[in-house]
């Protein structure tokens, strides 16, 4: 009977690669776990900045300092609930998210430490942190409006669209494309609308926008923006680095950047920032590492692996982005952002924003 | 499950005082879950009422319409691609069939977010097919927007339905030929022997293999959010990012718990009076196919494999070949290492306890054994991220105790529990159990009482007869199971993003981390790896699959 000693096989065989896989998958952190956490010189970072943005810059600083720096990605909610949940026993020491909101809410449930730090201080603006300095700007992007060239003149555009309320006019009708209200950057947009304007008025801004829509809320800026390129909709609300990336990918593409409310209260930024986590094993080294990111010379590299704007203003964005022009920023403050996030959820929810 | 009761029967009266192993067995499976499923209720009470009157007023209905739609939608489609296709290439023969008999299975490999993700990118208004019809039929031409209730439905049953279609292949071609010569000494036309002869005997198998879909696509996040496609499960993230409420997420992740467990109690009393067993005899030869029949015969399968595998192939390789010189380094290696490890591990640990619940059910067949065989797989229906909350949260509990406690006796409690592979491979088993068991399960009900009964005059009984008599039986069912829960957890992402240990990035993590900044060509290289990778196994599947209707 074969039966039965394949089966056999199969199983060992399973068995063994079980067994095996285990010495033979490269798990460093199988080894530094055993080890008692206090003792071991290491930063330990949970990050909802993905790994590709920030990998370089991690193992450039491990080989100069000698400190190894030992990331867990994941979406910003769930490391959150991992905070939560690890209480006191937490490994992490740095928390690096892509949204105020999320830093607001993080600090808001105390899980950032407050950290008096003058190099840190002096390096990121008043308006880029916490007030409570539990958290730290790190790269900022604006949520602004693009638009084809191919469809508008940038003459004929910036005298029919000066701000985020014009695209909520008729005249827009059937032209304007969004993205998913799920993302958290749109809900920062409308909280900070909200901030502006108050919830009435920001109603009806998001009321005519949706009833401007071209088609469905996209999942991603990028495919909206392929969208504008391919005529679909003429106008569209994106983060201005998925345009700077598009370039730095594929050269001049026909869609250009209206910077919004110029004259008024400038264009809705955002930031990606770090806190220090409140159990924090290796205080001392994850104060080094997020300094050492605060600098102006790595803060540049920051911000150029997505084409952000560097929160320190000593540092320089790319020449894609210098390329996007000066702009007036808004100056609300992005902690009363991430407060007004739950009440901007529930505005778009309310007017079936999908 | 009548064949099991008299089969128990039986077995008490061998055994003079009844065995509460089995019982025992059961109960300990079906812990895993429903300590999940407790962590969760416990961690979601004190939602804030306001948020939750917000869900149930402006979300909850919405989705919950859309749920039911397109679970709906995907099974039957999956369903009737799965069972037509199997029934095609079992009972026919026309031009390829021989290569589609195992090719159409191949779509398994592909996560149903990628398929997705290629779908958009392909076919919405700026992709390249639009944009080259615009090209020929000018710019105004408009086509049925691939964004739509229709296209999700579509793209998730081109990549749900080789569960159906394994399974129900296995049905039809075990069947064996003495039944089919029944129907036709009766005068049953093959169409009419299909109806009321084959479809009806493999019904097990085509009704486990829609449940998984049913529950896959109950579960599913990432390709209902390429799609944009508002369901439960994204009504779930949406109460947990948006309006900081973890406790309102557990709570619609309860509803939905609720949900599937009434759904399941009714598909188990619907097959409750069901009895299979296997006629035995050997495989029906194929009938010919000639002419148009042939070339419709062909043109079916053809397509599907067009759509669900070679298009989005394609269109991935071209992807990965841009940027495969600067990804593809040694840490692209180590995640592709890590994938296989986990399926493998996983797949023995699932498989393991798989057999062990089918064996609690077939020995004991009460209520009770029964109801917690259900409950040790409801984790297949739960969101991935809403169940690794629920491993989460008892595992980090357990290392904050074992620390105090070390620390009470002036020790140092050295690991983080809640972030080691152990706990992974617990949380894929309690999310697969229901995969791995499914096609266990059915496979044993093959089995007959008879065959027990002349194993044990010829003295096997108890393990023996499971090793000797059963396993060997069970082979087409465990090795199906062990590739199904190896493939699964390959495509797994949010449990392994938020429970894997330091360093255990896989492929699919790669995939989530591309895609979530939108960059989907770059997505293309490991998404094409957790594609090739998950096609050894389903090869050897077929290898041996293929092996008893040779002859």
């Amino acid at each position: 009977m074969a039966a039965p000693r394949s089966l056999l096989s199969l199983a060992l065989a399973l068995l063994l690669s079980a067994g095996c896989s285990q010495p033979g998958a490269p798990t460093p952190a199988a080894a530094t776990d055993a080890a008692p956490p206090a003792s071991s010189p290491e930063v330990v970072v949970y990050t909802a900045r993905k790994y590709q943005l920030v990998e370089d810059l991690f193992a450039e600083y491990t080989q100069t300092t000698g400190t190894p720096v030992r990331a867990v990605t994941d979406d910003a909610g769930p490391l959150i609930q991992r905070l939560r949940t690890e209480g006191a026993n937490t490994p992490a020491d740095l928390f690096i998210t892509v949204d105020a909101g999320d830093l607001w809410f993080a600090a808001d449930q105390g899980l950032l430490a407050p950290l008096d730090n003058a190099t840190l201080t002096a390096n990121i603006p008043a308006n880029l942190r916490d007030p409570a300095n539990r958290w730290f700007g790190l790269a900022v992007r604006a949520r602004t409006i693009a638009y084809s060239t191919t469809a508008y003149t940038p003459e004929r555009f910036a005298s029919e669209v000066k701000g985020y309320a014009d695209l909520a006019g008729p005249a827009w009708k059937g032209k304007l494309c969004l993205r998913s209200s799920k993302h958290v950057y749109n809900r920062s947009l409308v909280a900070a609308l909200i901030a502006r304007y108050g919830e009435p008025r920001t109603e009806e801004i998001v009321r005519g926008w949706i009833a401007n829509l071209a088609t469905e809320p996209f999942s991603s800026d990028t495919l909206l923006l392929e969208a504008i390129i391919a005529g679909q909709c003429a106008v569209g609300i994106v983060n201005h680095y998925y345009l700077g990336r598009m370039i730095a990918d594929q050269g001049a593409v026909p869609v250009a950047i209206r910077w919004p409310d110029q004259d008024g209260a400038g264009a809705h930024v955002n930031i990606s920032g770090a806190g220090l986590t409140t159990h924090a094993k290796n205080r001392d080294a994850a104060v080094r590492l997020l300094e050492w990111l605060s600098t102006a010379e790595v803060q540049a590299r920051f911000a150029a692996a997505n084409q952000e704007y560097p929160a320190n203003p000593q540092a320089q964005p790319t020449d894609i982005v210098r390329g996007f022009g000066d702009f007036l920023r808004d100056p609300i403050a992005v902690a009363e952002v991430g407060r007004l996030q739950p009440t901007a959820a529930k505005l778009m929810d309310r007017l079936g924003w999908r | 499950m009548a064949l099991s009761t008299a089969a128990a029967a039986r077995e008490v009266r061998r055994h003079p005082r009844p065995d509460r192993g089995p019982l025992f067995v059961a109960a300990a499976i079906a812990a895993l879950p429903l300590t999940v499923l407790l962590a969760l209720a416990l961690s979601a009470t004190g939602a804030p009422t306001e948020d939750m009157r917000h869900l149930f007023e402006h979300v909850v209905p919405g989705v919950l319409l859309n749920t039911v739609v397109l679970v709906f939608g995907v099974t039957l489609l999956a369903g009737l691609l799965g069972t037509a296709l199997a029934w095609l290439v079992s009972t026919y023969d026309f031009p390829l069939r021989s290569l589609f008999a195992w090719a159409l299975l191949l779509p398994m490999a592909i996560p149903a977010y990628v398929l997705a993700f290629v779908a958009i990118a392909g076919l919405d208004f700026a992709g390249p097919v639009q944009t080259a019809l615009r090209g020929i039929f000018g710019p105004d031409l408009r086509l049925p927007p691939i964004r739509s209730t229709g296209g999700v439905i579509l793209v998730m049953s081109l990549a749900l339905y080789p569960y159906v279609y394994l399974l129900a292949r296995g049905a039809f071609a075990t069947q064996g030929r003495r039944a089919l010569e029944v129907a036709a000494s009766l005068g049953l036309t093959p169409r009419q022997s299909l109806l009321r002869v084959q479809l009806p005997m493999a019904r097990p198998w085509i009704a486990g293999g829609m449940a998984l879909v049913a529950m896959e696509t109950l579960a599913d996040f990432g390709t209902v959010a390429v799609f944009n496609y508002d369901t439960f499960t994204t009504a779930i993230w949406r109460a947990w990012s948006a309006l900081y409420s973890i406790e309102a997420a557990l709570q619609l992740a309860g509803l939905l718990v609720l949900l599937v467990a009434v759904a399941l109690a009714f598909e188990q009393r619907a097959q409750a009076a069901q009895r299979h067993t296997a006629l035995g005899g050997t495989a029906a030869p194929r009938l010919r196919l000639r002419g148009w029949r042939a070339a419709a015969a062909t043109a079916l399968p053809a397509s599907v494999l067009l759509s669900a595998l070679l298009l989005p192939g394609i269109a991935l390789l071209s992807w990965a070949a841009r940027h495969a010189a600067e990804d593809l380094d040694a840490d692209w290696w180590a995640a592709a290492g890590r994938s296989m490890a986990l399926g493998l591990m996983a797949a023995a640990l699932v498989c393991t306890l798989a057999i062990a619940l089918a064996y609690a059910v077939r020995v004991r067949s009460d209520p009770v054994t029964r109801g917690l065989a259900r409950i040790a797989t409801l984790g297949y229906a739960l969101p991935g991220a809403v169940l690794a909350v629920g491993v989460f949260v008892p595992m980090a509990g357990l290392n904050n105790l074992l620390e105090s406690a070390a620390r009470a006796v002036g020790g140092d409690w050295p690991g983080y529990l809640q972030g080691s592979v152990a706990v992974l491979l617990l949380a894929y088993a309690v999310r697969f159990l229901a995969v791995g068991h499914a096609p266990i399960e059915a496979n044993l009900g093959r089995i007959t009482p008879r065959i027990d009964d002349g194993a044990r005059l010829l003295g096997a009984t108890g393990f023996a007869l499971l090793r000797r008599v059963h396993l060997p039986l069970l082979r087409t069912g465990l090795l199906t199971a062990a590739v199904l829960v190896f493939v699964d957890v390959m495509k797994e992402m949010p449990i392994t993003l938020m429970t894997r240990p330091f360093g255990w990035d896989t492929l699919a993590i790669r995939v989530f981390e591309l895609t979530s900044e939108g960059e989907w060509t770059r997505a293309a290289l490991p998404a094409l790896a957790i594609v090739l990778v998950g096609l050894l196994p389903i090869a050897l599947l077929l290898r041996r699959a293929d092996r008893p209707d040779r002859g």
